[in-house]
């Protein structure tokens, strides 16, 4: 009510912007630098069928079409997705600590990828084997998870994150063994899976992800409502005529989804969907219906940024995103549990 | 109409509730007393459908309330619990709002109906003065009234309150039950209300029940179930129960 969805609006158009203005900057810079009106035109020269004359070399074309463009694309989609997902989890929960690792989402995507890396699990996938065991390992754990914690249909919370940590163990666990009885070459593949990476990103896995990011994004974004009424408790939920267990478990799938969709893409990248949510808390809004959009984008902003981070930091080698966003999101982390310290139940 | 049919209930095999049965008339003020562990709360939880009886059935306007979907019974019934949890950052409107929920029909829009009914339960509840004010940082009686303005923004036909002055001063106990009884004399709203205060029990309701040993041990109207045999029965203790002038109403006064 009032003039709320005004100033909504315009925090959205800005962020917006801002993600836009951010992917611009990341495609820019590198070893080859590549001036932005540049970038415009031979994007242009593409999506028109090549009705602007080319003035570039090829090799600048390559870089920005084929190289840049994709990596930039997919980790906006991650950092966007990952995001969303914590927003939407912590929501759901009512615990600032939920995101989709607590769940043990991404011990279960470690498990499938190392199976894949490991043992050639899930050859059946072709080319395609490790993001594919990676998002079966974390479907099969968040329902496992869910399974677990569910007494008389009902889902009490606590039992919930209860068992995502107990699973994660075991997975770790098994990640553990996994990495002893494999070889150098593919221990050192399974070290780097898990600390994660856009290195290799390419229009394939774009097309592999973008569906079932925005998808999921977009269920999310339908259930603010009733995450805004969930956020007085479940009975008040019911009270109010949300049908809570229903919600629920779409929320769960949804926010699985998109995690492990964004996981098997680009290995495990923690700590953006607890801090984004966060921030986004603190500057913008609590409630739902700006939290979750806002939190996209500004997970899409922050994951960018850690990227083009990545790349040139130690140029020409590149450091793991994961690196990245541990050294960013861990001091800031701790920075926001001493400011809450007082009031750890401010929930 | 509610009617509640033949109901038990148990939490592990323990049981709680034993044949209960029951039947509430629209624009009636029906209060619930009984002693600590009786059963109150949880046969409120069982007519809110929260939780499921082990056998019977609650009707709600003739249909069984286990075959309406959550949105139906919400439109039919709203609920005051006991001590609502409050997430910080959510203002008055803001709570209030969220009343509309099973009427409306977009998710994303607010129509004038939505604002109309918003305003006018804050404006019954004495809450449009602090709308802007985030809930979390109300008094208990202020946010009390706040949840009651919820419930009214969703116009249900049946009010459930769970001891709704619990932590109320004297002031905001007879502003609170007034309101309820106004709401029940005026609009033929439907009030069902636990309540451990036997003298506001018999000030405001027009029937009690008096829920001991899993059972219903009295209901009536206020001076059949209000008798120093059924309260020492129930209660355990010694009472003297007489007509008090003053304010109008029985008064039960403890040994
Ligand atoms: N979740 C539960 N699990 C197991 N037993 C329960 C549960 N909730 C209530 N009980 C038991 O059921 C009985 C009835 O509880 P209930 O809360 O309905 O009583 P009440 O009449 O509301 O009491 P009070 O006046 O103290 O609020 C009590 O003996 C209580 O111990
Ligand atoms: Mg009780």
């Amino acid at each position: 009510m009032g003039n709320k969805p005004k100033r909504y609006l315009l925090v959205l158009g800005i962020l917006l912007v801002g993600l836009i203005a951010t992917c611009l900057i990341s495609i820019m810079i590198g070893p080859v630098f590549i001036h932005p009106l540049l970038i415009i035109k031979i994007w242009a020269y593409k999506l028109s069928g090549g009705l602007i004359q080319p003035i570039w070399s090829n090799i600048q074309e390559t870089i920005v079409v084929d190289i840049r463009t994709p990596r930039v694309i997919l980790s906006m989609l991650v950092g966007m997705g990952l995001s969303i997902a914590g927003a939407a989890m912590q929501g759901l929960f009512r615990n600032p600590m939920a995101e989709p690792y607590i769940l043990g989402m991404s011990s279960g995507a470690a498990v499938g990828a190392a199976l894949a890396i490991v043992l050639g699990a899930g050859n059946v996938f072709g080319e395609l084997s490790i993001p594919a065991m990676a998002f079966i390992g974390a479907t099969t754990t968040i329902f496992v998870v869910y399974n677990i914690a569910r007494t008389d249909g009902r889902v009490p919370t606590e039992t919930l994150l209860l068992a995502g940590i107990a699973v994660g163990f075991f997975l770790h666990a098994v990640v553990s063994f996994l990495k002893i009885i494999a070889s150098h070459e593919t221990l050192r593949d399974v070290v780097l899976w898990l600390m994660g990476s856009f290195a290799l990103s390419t229009w394939a896995d774009v097309r592999m992800v973008i569906l079932p990011i925005l998808l999921g994004i977009g269920v999310l974004y339908f259930l603010c409502r009733e995450l805004n009424a969930l956020q007085f408790g479940e009975e008040t939920a019911l009270h109010l005529g949300i049908e809570v267990e229903t919600v629920k478990r779409i929320l769960l799938i949804a926010s699985a989804l998109v995690t492990a969709v964004a996981v098997s893409v680009s290995g495990i990248i923690g700590f953006v969907g607890l801090i984004i949510p966060h921030v986004v808390r603190l500057i913008i809004g609590h409630g739902h219906h700006i939290l979750l959009p806002a939190s996209a984008l500004s997970g899409g902003i922050f994951l960018v940024l850690c990227d083009t981070l990545a790349r040139i930091v130690t140029q020409p080698s590149e450091v793991p995103i994961g690196i990245i966003t541990a050294a960013i999101g861990a001091p800031y982390f701790v920075y926001l549990l001493r400011r809450r310290k007082k009031a750890i139940s401010w929930w | 109409m509610l009617q509640v049919k033949n109901i038990s209930a148990s939490y592990q095999q323990r049981p709680v509730l034993e044949g209960i049965s029951f039947q509430v008339e629209d624009g009636e003020f029906l209060g619930i007393i009984g002693p600590n562990g009786a059963g109150k709360t949880t046969l409120l939880k069982i007519m809110t459908g929260v939780k499921s009886p082990l056998t019977g059935e609650v009707m709600l306007d003739g249909k069984k309330m286990s075959s309406l979907c959550r949105k139906e019974i919400a439109m039919i019934m709203a609920v005051v619990p006991q001590s609502s949890f409050i997430p910080p950052l959510f203002t008055v409107e803001d709570v209030v709002l969220m009343g509309r929920y099973p009427h409306q029909k977009s998710r994303f829009v607010t129509t004038e109906e939505d604002i109309k009914a918003v305003e006018e339960a804050m404006q019954k509840t004495n809450t449009s003065n602090f709308r802007q004010r985030p809930v979390n940082e109300l008094s208990g009686g202020e946010r009390q009234e706040v949840i009651i303005a919820r419930a009214l923004a969703q116009e249900p036909k049946i009010l459930l309150l769970d001891e709704p002055t619990a932590s109320l001063d004297i002031k905001h106990q007879m502003r609170i039950l007034g309101l309820v009884r106004t709401l029940v004399k005026e609009n033929g709203i439907t009030a069902i209300m636990v309540i451990h205060d036997l003298n506001l029990a018999a000030r405001f309701c027009d029937r009690l029940i008096l829920l001991h040993n899993q059972k219903i041990y009295a209901q009536g109207v206020i001076k059949e179930v209000l008798t120093s045999q059924n309260l020492k029965e129930a209660y355990e203790v010694e009472t003297m129960v007489e007509y008090n002038d003053f304010i109008g109403a029985l008064q039960v006064v403890v040994k």
